[in-house]
């Protein structure tokens, strides 16, 4: 199916990918060069709605920004923290569903609204040596928080997620429930960590996919779309559904509204399917510019809808641009089609407002459609 | 003395609870049989206001998901399609318990025992980040004797079952209206992520009191082996079957690809010719006609079955 390397047309394909490989780059760290100039968010009007998910699990919505929040009779668990200027509000909220001490901070990866808010919530949370603060993440998220770019400031030290794993998954019992910790290699990044509420029947699962949307593979930081392929399945492997196949286990995302096993199950088809399409278009010795000119699903725009109240308008034209890279195994044994979603918005929100937070992309623009062109319809 | 009979009158009377829907219903499929009954034929887009995105969507539909995914085995239809769908319907009335009034309408389709509530109550509808569902939320006002309902909160779903897409951002309104043992559903789907214009249609149901609903108990099942990241679909410009629909009826093509302005009178004057004209009905020729199931050459008479 694939083509090989040792070939003449492979090794063509390899420089032509070669070529695009080094123009996304480009485009990504002008991309990302950007953010760090983009003006930072004012967060003083952004109020947190506190979501019941199951049993004693709550999801705290910030400034586009999700968190998973576990209360009972130890204390209090989150995973992830949002920006540092809503530490006080978070605390605030959470302190209405207990009084108990943070003894957990779980960050699903490292990107700035999600670990932004650690030092502030330790800080708020105060120091007790008999129940310390621990902050978790995988190993990949410590080390990128600690490798810091010159120029750029050091990550505080007291958010610093030194309780790290380096294993496959990790485990903890806290507030009567087993909560696993798996590490989701090369998903969204190379950090990626999703929290299993055994107990309660719920799963928060970071930035892997976004209700609704395109998801943001940060190949920058060691994302990639089998990664993304492989964590949406490991998320099916653990959700179980209940009658009628939803409900039953909820999965929280990082943005966007709760979820079940078949939103997952969506999201899941639409990056296969889509990975298709790109694959098959490498396939045939497309050029990136090719690819572009074909306008690979999401691109197109549906000019004709007028909005109502209840609907806001689609706006397709400022979605998607796509490039890609590819490399394969020699002899096919495995083979893997990045997409690089340039202009996706790790920060979008369903509602259609702009929440494109500090530390997004400046080309970052919300949008409040998920019109990938692709995939399930049942 | 008048004045505290008008009043009594007043409080004795129903708040809201203009007609009652409760009761066991059967679906008419007079209207649309082939579409409702056998279903929709892979590539007929006829009638629905698509827009680009939906279309390249559904030409991508491969209907071997449904054995190769096993997540899809057991999924009933969306709320916008049940009442459309395959499926018998019983009504309960929710009363509250001391008043006696109705508060809402809980509805039962036999089709993987789907259930839906429709509250009467006016309660305020989940916040956007409550999870949806394949019922969605429903509210349902009087106007008059027609009951208007406002769903929202829907999962993603279909508009067909030939894979043509519905968004989760859809909402849909019903106007459900009763004629002795006839009831009347119109739904007016409004998708942003797919339909360009609302999509309008009808059904009709009819009253029942001996049908009983039977189990429809449903486990998924691993059937066919597969690769984890393969899920079956046809790559844009490859699936084969867009043109039966046209070739079986004497359609033109573009016209079986759906848009808003297929929809309307003035679209016959600029539609091209059918690429197989047909002179005489060659399938489902006579679906519905006095009871009659659905006959079609490529099947063999029920009686061989």
């Amino acid at each position: 199916m694939y083509q090989s390397y040792s070939s003449p047309a492979g090794q063509a394909v390899n420089r032509k990918m070669t070529k695009n490989l080094s123009i996304v780059t480009s485009l990504l760290v002008l991309w990302l060069g950007r953010a760090s100039g983009q003006p930072q968010q004012n967060f003083d009007n952004v109020q947190i709605h506190v979501e019941p998910v199951q049993h004693n699990i709550y999801m705290l919505v910030g400034a586009g920004d999700n968190t998973t929040v576990q209360v009972g009779s130890e204390g209090v668990l989150m995973v992830d923290t949002q920006f540092a200027p809503l530490a006080p509000k978070l605390m605030a909220e959470i302190r209405k569903l207990s009084p108990g001490p943070i003894r957990y901070i779980i960050n699903t990866h490292v990107h700035p609204d999600h670990v932004g808010g650690n030092a502030a919530i330790a800080k708020l949370a105060g120091s007790d040596p008999a129940l310390p603060l621990k902050i978790i993440a995988h190993e990949n998220v410590l080390n990128r928080l600690t490798a810091t770019a010159p120029g750029q400031p050091r990550f505080p030290e007291e958010g610093l997620p030194i309780d790290e794993y380096a294993t496959p998954t990790k485990s903890l019992h806290f507030n009567g429930e087993a909560i696993i910790i798996c590490h989701e290699p090369n998903a969204h990044t190379d950090g990626d960590s999703l929290v299993l509420f055994r107990g309660s029947d719920v799963i928060s699962a970071g930035d892997i996919f976004t209700p609704g949307g395109y998801p943001f593979i940060d190949i920058e930081r060691g994302g990639s779309v089998q990664g993304e392929i492989l964590a949406l399945n490991h998320i099916l492997q653990l959700a179980v559904p209940a009658k009628t196949q939803e409900g039953g286990t909820y999965v929280i995302l990082c943005h966007g509204r709760i979820c079940d096993d078949a939103d997952v199950v969506e999201c899941r088809d639409m990056v296969v399917i889509v990975r298709d399409r790109i694959r098959d278009m490498i396939q045939k010795n497309m050029t990136l510019d090719q690819v572009k000119a074909s306008k690979p699903p999401g691109t197109t725009t549906p000019s004709t809808y007028q909005p109502t109240a209840s609907s806001p308008r689609t706006d397709l034209s400022k979605r998607f641009t796509k490039a890609f890279r590819h490399r394969r195994t020699v002899g096919g044994l495995h083979g893997e089609t990045e997409i690089v979603f340039l202009h996706t918005c790790p920060h979008a929100r369903n509602d259609g407002r702009n929440l494109c937070a500090a530390g997004s992309p400046s080309s970052c623009r919300v949008t409040s459609s998920n019109a990938w062109e692709g995939g399930s319809a049942g | 003395m008048i004045r505290f009979l008008a009043a009594a009158l007043l409080l004795s009377a129903p708040a809201f609870a203009q007609v009652d829907f409760s009761g066991s219903w059967a679906p008419l499929y007079h209207e649309d049989l082939p579409d409702r009954l056998p279903g929709p034929e892979l590539g007929d887009y006829l009638g629905l206001p698509l827009n680009d995105a939906a279309r390249l969507r559904a030409d991508s539909y491969d209907a071997d998901r449904h054995s190769v995914v096993p997540e899809y085995e057991c999924r009933p239809h969306s709320s916008d399609y049940s009442m459309r769908g395959l499926a018998n319907m019983r009504v309960d009335a929710i009363r509250e318990p001391v008043t006696q009034r109705p508060i809402g309408f809980h509805t039962r389709m036999n089709f993987q025992e789907m259930e839906r509530t429709i509250w009467l109550d006016g309660r305020p509808r989940p916040s956007e980040y409550a999870p949806h569902t394949w019922a969605g939320f429903s509210l349902g006002t009087w106007n008059e004797n027609m009951l208007d309902i406002y769903t929202t909160h829907l999962k993603e779903s279909y508009l067909k079952r030939n894979g043509v897409p519905r968004s989760d951002k859809a909402t849909f309104t019903e106007h459900w209206v009763r004629h002795g043992n006839y009831l009347t559903a119109a739904t007016v789907v409004t998708d942003p992520a797919f339909l360009t214009e609302p999509l309008v249609r009808t059904q009709t149901w009819i009253l029942d009191p001996a049908q009983q609903l039977s189990r429809d108990i449903c486990e998924t099942v691993a059937e066919v082996p597969k690769a984890a990241d393969y899920v079956p679909n046809h790559l844009p410009g490859t699936n084969p079957f867009l043109h039966e629909v046209s070739n079986w009826y004497g359609l033109p093509y573009d016209a079986t690809r759906g848009g808003a302005e297929t929809l309307y009178p003035e679209y016959r004057k600029k539609m091209s010719k059918p690429e197989h004209p047909r002179d005489r009905c060659e399938r489902y020729c006579s679906c519905g006609a006095e009871g009659q199931i659905c006959i079609s050459p490529t099947a063999p008479p029920p009686d061989k079955r």
